[in-house]
């Protein structure tokens, strides 16, 4: 049985990505007691799961690795991982919240030495890539994963399989009596901060994404340039692992549509800029990136960013959204559409085709267990009928990291004086 | 010029888009169009001569004031209703029915194409439907095949003419209709008297003058 201290004093954070554990970090650091709950078996969410930042272009480990530090260090921290947040009540001050933990069949003797994956032979799709390739159904999330623990997969419980992975470990981590609990537990306020999704391109059906091959998406991108990634960095067509050398980003894809997310979703366009420096790392002048725009919106101190890749000749652009795509024997991708700047139709064939696509809030559709006012996107919005639950993050608009650190910062101080308010109360 | 263009061109000096939003029907829609080109992309006609100009660089014309030369243009007759770029517009602009808008203010202005295929049909299928209430097949074809002149007329009809043998020998179509016989509506006046009423109704919401 997991045990978990809280108290009506303590902060609840649910979402372990760097929202959320940068609410959880900067609210234990002002001496609060947090219990930091994450749905997927690791912490860092999809900031993880990028290869650079723009527009520093370092890259997040770093980021992370200080985060991590920072949560080893605190002892007012409880992290709570394969957990989930099935029901809240009572008010602000007050809540109690129950928590469902998936097993992980590995518990913390683990070393994360591998031999378990080598006695396993079935596979599953790689979630942290994007399903991009496959793993041992015995794995480490990924490299900086925290905890820095294996994790046994749930199909291969009650298999021959499993039991060679218990087999093979030496230190007696792989526990498959496991079972899912359900705890709960005290808070006096909630940050919730349960990010982002990737918009469902399939959706956008002129595109063909998850028809042609080569169509990809913003995210899967990331991880084919990744050294880290299922092509060890090397950026390749999903079809025949050909270089990839004329790469075309498509903005807006799902965002500012009506049809699909309404609103700009901020980031797609720096990320797609950032993105033609990975092709410019990788193949020098060999490779060229054109981005098909509707407007580029990178405001403020991004705009450098913007000129200088403005300024590169392998980089063009071509102020227009692309109609629809087709795909031609060789399975190149060709985008189709009309240029506003002159009203010229073109038809351009490309190697590989990212789509920018948006970001839809984790939380649209979700039931979230309380009284919670979110906006026509899904955005949680900042209301008094939330009480004492803040939102955080890309859970409360579309946000770029930067920018989802301070949403993040500002909801642990609003929840610490709530906390604050009642400590004097007691006082 | 004729009067009503005259007469618009001096209330709406130098803002061709107001004149747009207030006349046209669907026309308020324009300013909503942020130029992201879905439309002219999603568009079937692929720029077959006569479509200068797709909805997204109109509605950019209709902006800058360009009057003459989007009232004058063949471009909106062009469209063939098929509602890609209403279903694809990111802004849920109605494309199709802001073109069919400009387009029917073009007419009313005296200043559509004239001869153009799409308003000629429109004109003719109207005049010959609502005379009896039932649409003169024999006639509609021959006034659309001897539109530009009687030989282009017998030979379009020469190349009918399997087609015409047929629907007569299936009983869809009355060769006696081009002698003014054929289906007609019992109540012709009540039929004239029906529309005559709607044009009232439809001038009294647009708070104009009845039009023919």
């Amino acid at each position: 049985m997991t045990s978990v201290v809280a108290t009506n004093q303590t902060i609840l954070v649910v979402g372990g990505g760097i929202s959320g554990m940068t609410a959880a970090l900067e609210a234990a650091e002002t001496g609060k007691r947090v219990v930091l709950v994450e749905r997927n078996p690791w912490l860092g969410g999809r900031t993880a799961q990028l290869y650079r930042y723009f527009p520093k272009m370092c890259h997040p480990t770093c980021g992370l690795e200080i985060n991590l530090r920072r949560l080893k260090a605190n002892p007012n921290i409880q992290v709570l991982t394969l957990a989930e947040v099935t029901g809240i009540s009572g008010t602000k001050g007050d809540y109690t919240v129950t928590v469902k933990l998936t097993p992980r069949y590995v518990n913390e003797r683990c070393t994360a030495c591998g031999e378990c994956a080598k006695a396993v032979s079935t596979e599953i799709p790689d979630a942290f890539n994007y399903n991009l390739g496959r793993i041992k159904a015995a794995y480490l999330p990924h490299s900086m994963a925290y905890p820095m623990r294996y994790v046994i997969d749930k199909s291969i419980i009650g298999t021959p399989e499993a039991e060679a992975a218990r087999a093979a470990c030496k230190y007696g981590a792989i526990d498959l009596d496991q079972q899912e609990e359900v705890i709960s537990l005290k808070a006096g306020a909630i940050v919730w901060a349960t990010g982002w999704k990737p918009y469902d391109a399939e959706k956008i059906t002129p595109y063909r994404y998850g028809e042609f091959p080569n169509v990809i998406t913003n995210v899967e991108f990331e991880r084919l340039a990744d050294p880290h990634g299922p092509t060890g960095g090397r950026i390749l067509r999903p079809s025949d692992g050909r270089e990839a050398k004329n790469i075309a980003f498509i903005q807006c894809a799902g965002s500012r549509d009506e049809n699909h997310l309404r609103h700009c979703s901020r980031f797609c366009c720096m990320a797609s800029l950032k993105q033609t420096h990975y092709v410019q790392e990788k193949y020098g002048d060999e490779a060229k990136s054109t981005i098909y725009y509707i407007d580029i919106r990178a405001i403020d101190r991004f705009e450098d960013f913007y000129a200088k890749v403005k300024a590169n000749p392998n980089v063009t652009f071509i102020k227009s959204k692309v109609a629809r795509i087709s795909q031609d024997k060789e399975m190149n991708p060709i985008c189709w559409g009309v240029n506003t700047e002159g009203y010229k139709r073109y038809s351009n064939t490309h190697d590989l085709v990212v789509l920018a696509v948006g970001m839809e809030p984790e939380v649209k559709g979700v039931d979230i267990p309380a009284e919670v006012m979110s906006d026509s996107s899904g955005f949680i919005m900042a209301d008094p009928a939330n009480a004492g639950i803040f939102g955080a993050g890309c859970a409360t608009n579309a946000l770029d990291v930067n920018r989802a650190v301070q949403s993040a910062t500002a909801a642990a101080l609003r929840a610490i004086q709530v906390v604050n308010k009642l400590a004097r109360a007691e006082a | 010029m004729s009067n009503a263009n005259q007469a618009m061109a001096a209330r709406y000096k130098n803002n061709f888009l107001k004149e747009i939003e207030e006349q046209a029907e669907m026309g308020e829609w324009v300013k909503m169009c942020m130029q992201c080109g879905v439309c002219s992309g999603s568009c079937p006609t692929h720029f077959h001569p006569g479509w200068e100009h797709p909805p997204q660089e109109i509605f950019m014309m209709i902006r800058a004031g360009k009057r003459e030369e989007v009232l004058t243009s063949p471009s909106m007759w062009m469209c063939t209703s098929c509602y890609n770029c209403y279903v694809r517009c990111p802004r849920k602009l109605p494309i199709t029915h802001i073109m069919h808008g400009i387009a029917e203010y073009a007419y009313r202005l005296g200043l559509a194409p004239k001869m153009q295929p799409t308003l000629h049909l429109s004109q003719t299928f109207w005049r010959n439907c609502t005379k009896t209430g039932r649409v003169n097949e024999v006639r509609l074809t021959q006034s659309l095949y001897f539109k530009d002149g009687f030989m282009a007329g017998i030979k379009k009809g020469l190349e009918m003419k399997d087609v015409a043998l047929g629907l007569i020998k299936a009983k869809r179509l009355n060769i006696l209709e081009a002698l003014g016989f054929g289906h007609k509506c019992k109540d012709q006046q009540g039929i004239q008297k029906m529309l005559a009423k709607a044009r009232e109704l439809e001038a009294k919401r647009k708070n104009r003058q009845v039009t023919a």
